[in-house]
């Protein structure tokens, strides 16, 4: 076990983990935001930058700080380290730097896009981002390309995550027909000449987009996501790696969307497949369980606002300062599903 | 005259044959070292040696080599960095062409020190007709005995390969030619792990210059300690500098570290001044990743010394006024060079070779090269010069790789010290981008 400081909370994880995940053991607004990294698609993280901190100190046996800020996501914790993040002003201007990077070629179309109030880079940039941009010079745009009829592919908006390369990597076993194509920042995610996207998994890919690159062709733009009702569902579904625990979408009586189950960071922890998705579209399909936890702070809970609920013990040992601080910015849920 | 410990034979007839090499006393560090050396003694010498990597970040060789973890029962990998694409460094091309014994013998007497049944020299794809050359040698070697099984009847074993890479910058930073190597896309490698501990096919790895494997066999046959004699403080050996630009002889020189600048600039055993009698501008010191210096802080430092071609002198004053020794790819500039213009043109490079695997690189360098493109071309404004400043602060130090440095070093260097000419460029945006236009004013002494 490790024992970190992380903003001035001490949280004891098991060697190994990383500073971001052992950050979600304390939960709140101090965790760092992640855009690429994706807990349950091995060697996802890294890339984006969003969760770039300060160690202060690396470790007892080496108090020496780093010299760079490290990402998060990827750098394992060490007995002693003292991480610094939303009490760091550094940290602070080098997030508003990388969304200011990340919105030059995504387009701010959030009123027609698909994604909108579930869109990671949208909470991103509210949250650390800034009103302007400096960059002045043309944005890159792409013709629509067609992977299949599930799946829209939107490269406009796609931040190279490559989550939903990985995703298919892992999920598809062997299938993925799409990757990164191109170097620099004429990288894209493409397919292998125009192939389809057609795999049993596939409709995976749109859970994982952290933004409104990959869609679902079968939802697009029949409601927005802040007018529909989430209701917690399952069935059984023949497919034996798919676990059948969903998120049916409901405007009236109508399902519009299947989604899988995503926690507080908007992880997918159970997978499942394209039948559950795109063609069980009837509330006789499904056993319902009730209601689907949403965060109060997402634009989705609107007028569906619960107390939050906070680790007792976490609350045992937080300094005065945080306290109140909390006080002012209520955290999210812990432990949700 | 400079000693020259790596070059001594290079111009000898027929040196790139065993033969003739062996001649000259090649492959005699593997003799002394296999026969009579311990692998940890090889290693020990490399560190009283104070060999420091001669690639570009300079880490002691010796060093990093402690560093590999050596796990029962597990193979390690010594890889030779032979991707050389830096604009401005042109020395190992040079060094694998003229002299592929000498990387040769350093492979075998390095792999031994550190334990690797196989290694690997990665060499950038263009050089097709180096990789040849070495592809002869290293046949040549095998037949000789000096590779394969039972290496002069010593019992260690060493397979030697050449491997080419796609023609990419990015996979000369190590953990992305590993990538590479290994047959993916050669994107960099997130750290930790570091190679030491997982590195080729997830083993322990070195990863050195070609210039610093070759320095081994010199350190093993002399001694790491009258190595260390040559040179000034922690800057021993001696090292290829690749001068280019305008200078009245470009080429490739080995000098003792500790050289003035400026009698490597001006002195005709080295480069023998500026062309055509001009005036020197400025000079890139060690590739061009490094910070621009302009003419009075590259031969003196801020303090009045004369500046020396060492790790610590040319460092010296760290990036306010100083810059680094770096893979010692030498550009100078004369008073007609637009430093506006010359920044764009890196800018353009580092741009073109970014791998676009993480945000602030993949985005930030497009963004400066079109800010310089618009300011070259005359269409700058004056905040876009502070612009510059604050798009390479968001990407240095938060990239994946050090791509993103290399990338933003140059053009806050030139913005801190030719800042004057900058400003030209958006209030005489006629007069500046007139071709052959010469700035008037001079440097900014920062």
């Amino acid at each position: 076990m490790a024992k970190i400081t992380f903003d001035g909370i001490e949280v004891e994880v098991p060697d190994g983990t990383t500073i971001l995940n052992a950050a979600r053991q304390i939960g709140g607004g101090i965790v760092p935001p992640a855009m690429c990294y994706y807990t349950p698609l091995k060697g996802s993280g890294g890339k984006c930058r969003a969760c770039l901190v300060r160690v202060a100190a690396g470790s007892a046996k080496d108090p020496r700080p780093m010299p760079k800020l490290v990402a998060s996501c990827v750098t394992p914790v060490q007995d002693g380290m003292i991480v610094e993040n939303t009490i760091s002003e550094q940290v602070m201007n080098v997030r508003k730097g990388i969304v200011e990077m990340l919105l030059i070629n995504h387009p701010l179309d959030c009123p027609v896009c698909d994604q909108a109030g579930e869109c990671d880079l949208q909470n991103f940039a509210f949250e650390h981002g800034v009103s302007t941009t400096r960059y002045e010079e043309d944005r890159r745009t792409f013709e629509k390309i067609d992977i299949g009829p599930l799946i829209q592919l939107h490269m406009t908006r796609c931040i190279l995550c490559y989550r939903c390369v990985y995703t298919a990597d892992q999920i598809a076993e062997g299938d993925r027909v799409h990757g990164v194509l191109g170097r620099g920042d004429a990288a894209e995610i493409g397919t292998y000449i125009e192939n389809i996207i057609d795999n049993d998994f596939s409709g995976n890919v749109i859970d994982v987009c952290p933004v409104g690159a990959l869609t679902d062709k079968t939802f697009r733009f029949k409601q927005r996501v802040w007018f529909t009702k989430p209701v917690d569902a399952h069935r059984e579904c023949e497919n034996p790696k798919c676990c059948g625990r969903v998120v049916l979408w409901y405007k009236g009586k109508d399902v519009l969307r299947v989604t899988a189950r995503k926690n507080v960071y908007g992880e997918v922890k159970e997978w499942i497949c394209n039948t559950c998705r795109f063609e069980k579209k009837e509330t006789a399909d499904w056993v319902l369980e009730g209601p689907a936890h949403i965060d109060r702070s997402s634009v989705i809970s609107a007028n569906h606002y619960e107390l939050p609920v906070v680790n007792p013990q976490v609350i045992a040992d937080l300094p005065e300062s945080t306290m109140r601080d909390l006080e002012q910015n209520p955290p999210l849920k812990l432990g949700s599903s | 005259m400079g000693r020259k410990l790596l070059t001594e034979h290079i111009n000898v007839e027929g040196i790139d044959t065993f033969e003739v090499y062996r001649k000259h006393g090649g492959y005699r560090s593997v003799e002394k070292a296999l026969k009579t050396m311990t692998p940890d003694e090889v290693v020990e010498e490399v560190k009283k040696s104070g060999l420091r990597g001669r690639g570009g970040a300079g880490f002691p060789t010796g060093m990093k080599w402690s560093f590999l973890a050596k796990p029962e029962g597990v193979p390690r990998y010594l890889v030779c960095n032979a991707d050389e694409s830096e604009p401005g460094t042109f020395k190992d091309r040079q060094l694998m062409s003229k002299l592929p014994h000498l990387l040769i013998e350093g492979m075998i007497t390095s792999s031994y020190a550190l334990g690797a049944k196989t290694s690997y020299i990665y060499i950038r794809g263009e050089l097709l007709y180096v990789l040849r050359i070495l592809e002869k040698a290293i046949a040549e070697a095998y037949a000789a005995g000096f590779l394969g099984k039972n290496i002069l009847g010593s019992g260690y074993d060493l397979d030697l390969h050449v491997h080419p890479g796609g023609g990419a910058y990015i996979c000369g930073e190590e953990t992305a030619l590993l990538e590479s190597l290994e047959g993916k896309r050669g994107n960099p490698r997130n750290k930790p792990p570091f190679p030491a501990v997982q590195g080729l096919y997830a083993r322990p790895t070195v990863v050195n210059n070609v210039e610093s494997i070759a320095a081994v066999p010199v350190i093993v046959n002399d001694g790491g300690d009258e190595y260390a004699k040559i040179g000034v403080g922690r800057s021993t050996g001696t090292k290829l500098i690749s001068a280019c630009g305008h200078l009245n002889k470009p080429g490739i020189y080995e000098i003792e570290l500790g050289v003035p600048v400026e009698e490597f600039i001006y002195s005709d055993e080295y480069c023998g001044g500026i062309w055509k009698g001009r005036d020197l501008k400025a000079v890139v010191a060690g590739g061009s990743s490094v910070p621009i210096l302009p003419k009075e802080l590259i031969l003196k430092t801020a303090a009045g010394e004369p500046r020396l071609m060492t790790y610590e002198s040319l460092s010296d004053g760290g990036f306010v006024t100083g810059t680094m020794l770096g893979s010692g790819g030498f550009i100078a500039m004369d008073e007609t060079t637009c430093i506006v213009r010359n920044t764009w043109n890196f800018s353009r490079f580092y741009h073109h070779e970014s791998c676009g695997q993480c945000s602030p690189c993949r985005e930030g360098t497009g963004w400066l090269e079109k800010v310089l493109h618009r300011l070259e071309f005359g269409h700058g404004h004056m905040q876009d010069i502070d612009l510059l400043v604050s798009v390479a602060k968001q990407i240095e130090g938060n990239t994946i790789c050090p791509l993103g440095e290399a990338a933003a070093w140059p053009v806050a260097a030139a913005v801190r010290h030719f800042r004057d000419e900058f400003e030209w460029h958006v209030t005489n945006p006629q007069e500046a981008t007139r071709p052959g236009a010469v700035f008037p004013g001079k440097a900014v002494l920062a």
